[in-house]
C-alpha cells in the first residue's frame, strides 16, 4: 500500500498545536519564546484595518507603525507528525481583541508575571480566566532574582485554586521549559480529573 | 500590477512598503476561514496541469511552501500581514495550487490526553 500511490506528498504535513505566552508589555514574552524555540523568534505584524479600522491608515511609514500590532513567535517539533507554537500575545491593552482570535485551539497559556509591577499582568490573568483557558503563572525574575517566595505572589495574585506559580528565569532555557512542562503537566491533571 | 510585483518580490525589506492589502485586491477577509495562524500549507507538486498561471506574489508564496508550512511562519518569512497571506492563500487553495492541514483540534472540554502526553514527552527531551 505505503509508496504505490505516487501522489502521495513526500512530506506529510505535521499537526500543529499552540501554547500563548502572555503577561504585560515588556514583561519577557519574547525573551521565552527565544529561549525555548528551535527557531530565531519570527515576527508577523498584523495591520489594526484587519480588524476593520479604516484602510487609508496606512499611508505612509510612520502611521503603519502606529497601526500594526506585532506578534512574535516560536516553534519547537516535538516530533515529524506534531509541531508545537508559541506566541507572544500583544502586550498593550488595546490589542486584545488579537487574542481572542489567538486564544481559539490554544492548549493553554503561560502568563509571565514581572514582580516588580505585578499588575502589568493583571489583565492577562483576568483574560484566560474569563475564557478558561488553562494557564500557569511563571513569575519572571529580572537577572535571575527572586525577592518573594511563589505562595505570596499567589496570594497577591489572587489566583484560582490549581493555578500552579512558578518561579523562573525567561532567559534560561530549562527554566522555560519547566514552565511549559508545568502547564502541560497541570492539563494532562485535568483531563484525568474529567475523564 | 508588474512594478508592484517588482517592488514586492524584491528583497524582504521593499515589501515592507507596499500597502499590503492591494496584494489581496482591496479584500480585507479571506473568503473562507481554513486558515489560521497555525493552519499548515503546502505547495502541490507537480501544480495541476489546468491551473491558472500564478501571479509573482503567488509564485513567491508558493515557493516558501515546498515543504509543509504553518501559515504565520509563512507571512513572517513574507513579511506580510497574516490576514494577507490568509487570503492570498484562498486565491491558490482555489486554483488548486496548494494543500491545506489544519491544526490538531483542540476542544477545552474534552482534552485529548494521548496528545498532552506527546507534548509532554516531547518538551521532556528538549
Amino acid at each position: 500500500m505505503a509508496g504505490s500511490d505516487i501522489t502521495v506528498e513526500a512530506v506529510a504535513p505535521p499537526d500543529t498545536v499552540k501554547i500563548l505566552i502572555a503577561g504585560g508589555f515588556g514583561v519577557g514574552k519574547t525573551t521565552m519564546v527565544g529561549s525555548v524555540s528551535e527557531i530565531a523568534p519570527l515576527r508577523t505584524e498584523e495591520p489594526l484595518t484587519a480588524a476593520g479600522l479604516g484602510i487609508d491608515d496606512l499611508d505612509g511609514i510612520e502611521q503603519k507603525r502606529a497601526t500594526t500590532v506585532a506578534l512574535d513567535f516560536g516553534r519547537i517539533t516535538i516530533s515529524r507528525e506534531l509541531v508545537l507554537y508559541l506566541f507572544g500575545t500583544p502586550g498593550q491593552q488595546r490589542f486584545w481583541f488579537m487574542w481572542n482570535d489567538l486564544a481559539i485551539g490554544a492548549l493553554g497559556a503561560v502568563v509571565l508575571v514581572d514582580v516588580r509591577r505585578p499588575e502589568s499582568s493583571f489583565a492577562a490573568i483576568d483574560f484566560f480566566e474569563r475564557r478558561e483557558i488553562p494557564f500557569v503563572v511563571g513569575v519572571n525574575g529580572f537577572f535571575g532574582e527572586h525577592p518573594y517566595p511563589a505562595e505570596e505572589i499567589r496570594d497577591s495574585l489572587a489566583l484560582p485554586e490549581g493555578v500552579q506559580v512558578l518561579l523562573c528565569d525567561a532567559r534560561e532555557r530549562e527554566s522555560c521549559k519547566d514552565v511549559l512542562i508545568a502547564l502541560i503537566d497541570q492539563l494532562i491533571a485535568q483531563a484525568r480529573k474529567a475523564g | 500590477m508588474s512594478a508592484l510585483a517588482r517592488e514586492v518580490g524584491g528583497d524582504d525589506t521593499a515589501g515592507r512598503l507596499v500597502r499590503p492589502f492591494t496584494l489581496t485586491g482591496g479584500r480585507t477577509k479571506p473568503s473562507r476561514t481554513d486558515f489560521t495562524l497555525i493552519t499548515t500549507v503546502t505547495a502541490v507538486d507537480p501544480p495541476p496541469e489546468r491551473a491558472p498561471r500564478p501571479q509573482p506574489e503567488q509564485t513567491r508564496i508558493l515557493r516558501r511552501c515546498a515543504r509543509p508550512i504553518a501559515v504565520a511562519e509563512l507571512a513572517a518569512h513574507l513579511d506580510l500581514p497574516v490576514s494577507v497571506v490568509a487570503i492570498m492563500l484562498c486565491d491558490l487553495l482555489e486554483a488548486g495550487l496548494i494543500t491545506v492541514h489544519p491544526p490538531h483540534p483542540v476542544t477545552p472540554r474534552t482534552p485529548d490526553l494521548d496528545l498532552l502526553q506527546k507534548v509532554r514527552d516531547g518538551l521532556g527531551r528538549l
